[in-house]
């Protein structure tokens, strides 16, 4: 019982808080901000705000790689680090402050003016850190809503703009609904084995016959997780909230709280052994590929077309979760950090091109692009390629390991599904790429030049996506150690 | 004594009423209740099985539960409002710029 009373170690000790340290940094620097906002000057002091969280997301880059040297557990077995959540918190903690980057110049353009954006990027940052490395229940509960909370309001940043709001009540409404079913499969799981306690749950189970509550408690957990990560058939609120959202947030929850949703995912269904978990995800995983696939095809706002292909790439992230633990794990892993370089980085170029109001964002609009601002136009072909699994990108040895894991897990039908969609997948992102490099430029107007802070974020987006595309061996062996740490 | 099955099958019923109501009322307010049905059909579902149990911490759960929820109503009437001075309205067929 987790939350039992034991005099001998009723108080926390150093080594607890060292283990929550970066989630301890994000908060403080979060904090800081929303103090700082309101006595500082608004129109200069943007930029400093936004500097400011900045170093809070490097300082708890920082803090992740110190207690990496430190694994263990902390706050009465209610967390745990080790590999595996070093790995989401790096990944999570470097995703933060490429998005700040990829912030400061959409703050500038669209004016918005308040602080609390940075403030909140760096809350909903604790939560999506606190998920991958909870092994309580109603922690990664909390956890999984202070993240979630914090991407409502993002999602609706641009108030002055009715889809902005609309895609924000969307989020909220449809998020809180997968949360209660989420609540409702721990309750049951709680019922079932009398613990909250990832390890407690997963000795109880293995132990005698599986009650019948826990594959409705394991089916309810997946129905609240699958709408977070955007997974068909939950999928319907997806493109709406990331066409109204503001385009560095949709960057940043399309990859960030999605990484953290497939952390949760992946202690629940393996390290919990959990019972019935192949044909949920084998149902998930095709129709989230299929349904994906098709919506893009007909897409003609590029915001939209991307949200349709990030259901489509849960799709391909939760065939790994129908694998065996020992390479579905790393293969889900590496998955998630290729996925997050080169959507990041597709997203940025959006919000750079997007302009005051986000005018510019349907497909005619990006026509001519590769004439009037060649390295933009290379940056998001780079990505697009990733997206679709060209070799020497990232996202060719993230399909590449997924599959091979499944196909070692003899699902075949489900690769042959996967491979289907992906040639598909190739036409709409190669459509892109034709109207950026082939068609005439509508508007022949002059680009403003992209500011220092977006053109490292897109240098940065664009480097580990041509990395984890030619060297993805150091990401894969660490991968592989977390499962091996997850399993044991 | 009243027995487990007569909890658990009570908040199944306050989760359905929750979920039906999400899914056919039109009013934003309303279906924001409804989730909050479901969550305390979550709720005593909790308490149940902590007396079943003999745990205590099936009870705290609740109060982390209700502390959520509170916070979420919080951001949630925010952005209702946010709605409401954009569009006038609080009808979810009315809120459509977004096709679905």
């Amino acid at each position: 019982m987790s939350l039992a009373f034991q005099a001998s170690q009723a108080l926390p000790r150093g080594t607890d808080y060292l283990r929550i340290l970066p989630e301890l940094v994000l908060s403080i620097f979060g904090m800081i901000i929303m103090v700082l906002d309101p006595v500082v000057d608004q129109r200069r002091n943007q930029k400093a705000l936004g500097t400011l969280a900045l170093i809070g997301s490097l300082a708890a880059i920082a803090s992740t790689l110190w207690q990496a040297r430190a694994p263990g557990l902390a706050f009465w077995n209610m967390v745990q680090v080790d590999t595996f959540s070093v790995f989401f918190h790096f990944l999570i903690t470097t995703i933060t402050a490429v998005v700040i980057l990829t912030s400061y110049e959409y703050m500038e353009v669209q004016q918005i003016r308040v602080g609390e954006y940075y403030a909140l990027i760096l809350f909903g940052a604790v939560g999506m850190c606190l998920m991958s490395s909870a092994v309580e229940l109603v922690l990664i509960f909390i956890a999984l809503e202070i993240s979630s909370i914090s991407t409502y309001i993002l999602a609706g940043f641009r108030r002055r703009a009715a889809i902005s709001s609309e895609a924000s009540i969307k989020y909220f409404l449809l998020g809180s609904f997968a949360t209660a079913f989420f609540l409702y499969g721990v309750a049951l799981m709680f019922g079932a084995t009398g613990s909250t306690s990832i390890p407690t749950i997963e000795q109880h189970l293995r132990s005698g016959s599986i009650p019948v509550l826990a594959y409705v408690a394991i089916a309810l957990m997946f129905v609240g997780l699958g709408f977070k990560v955007a997974a068909a058939p939950f999928h319907v609120w997806t493109p709406d909230v990331y066409e109204g959202a503001p385009a560095p947030i949709v960057g940043f929850m399309s990859t960030a709280p999605k990484a953290a949703v497939f952390a949760v995912l992946l202690r629940i269904m393996f390290q919990i052994h959990a019972p019935g978990r192949l044909g949920l995800i084998w149902v998930a995983a095709a129709l989230s590929m299929t349904l994906g696939n098709i919506g893009a095809l007909v897409q003609q706002n590029v915001k939209r077309l991307l949200a349709y292909s990030s259901i489509a790439h849960a799709g391909y992230l939760l065939v790994a979760f129908a694998a065996l633990p020992q390479n579905g794990i790393p293969s889900a892993m590496f998955y998630t950090a290729s996925y997050a370089a080169m959507n990041i980085g597709a997203f940025a170029v959006v919000s750079h091109f997007g302009g005051a109001g986000e005018r510019y964002v349907t497909l005619e609009d990006y026509s001519g692009l590769g004439r009037r601002s060649p390295v933009l136009a290379a940056a998001l072909t780079l990505f697009l390629l990733s997206l679709i699994g060209i070799p020497i990108t990232a996202g060719f040895f993230a399909k590449f390991y997924v599959f091979s894991a499944a196909l070692q897990a003899n699902l075949v039908g489900l690769v042959i599904i996967g491979v289907i969609n992906s040639a598909v997948a190739a036409y709409y992102y190669l459509r892109v790429i034709v109207v950026v490099y082939m068609h005439d430029p509508r508007d022949e107007s002059v680009l403003p030049a992209v500011p220092l802070e977006l053109g490292a974020a897109l240098a940065i987006t664009a480097l580990t996506t041509i990395y984890l595309g030619l060297l993805p061996g150091r990401v894969l062996d660490y991968a592989s150690r977390s499962a091996g740490d997850l399993l044991h | 004594m009243v027995p487990l099955s007569y909890y658990l099958v009570l908040s199944g019923v306050l989760f359905a009423c929750g979920v039906t109501g999400f899914l056919i009322k039109r009013n934003i307010i309303t279906i924001f209740m409804s989730i909050e049905l479901m969550l305390n059909g979550v709720n005593l579902s909790f308490v149940a099985f902590a007396a079943h149990w003999h745990a205590l911490s099936g009870q705290i759960f609740v109060f982390f539960v209700m502390v959520v929820a509170a916070a979420e109503a919080a951001v949630g009437l925010a952005i209702i409002i946010a709605v409401y001075r954009t569009r006038e309205t609080l009808n979810v067929d009315q809120v459509n710029l977004l096709k679905l």
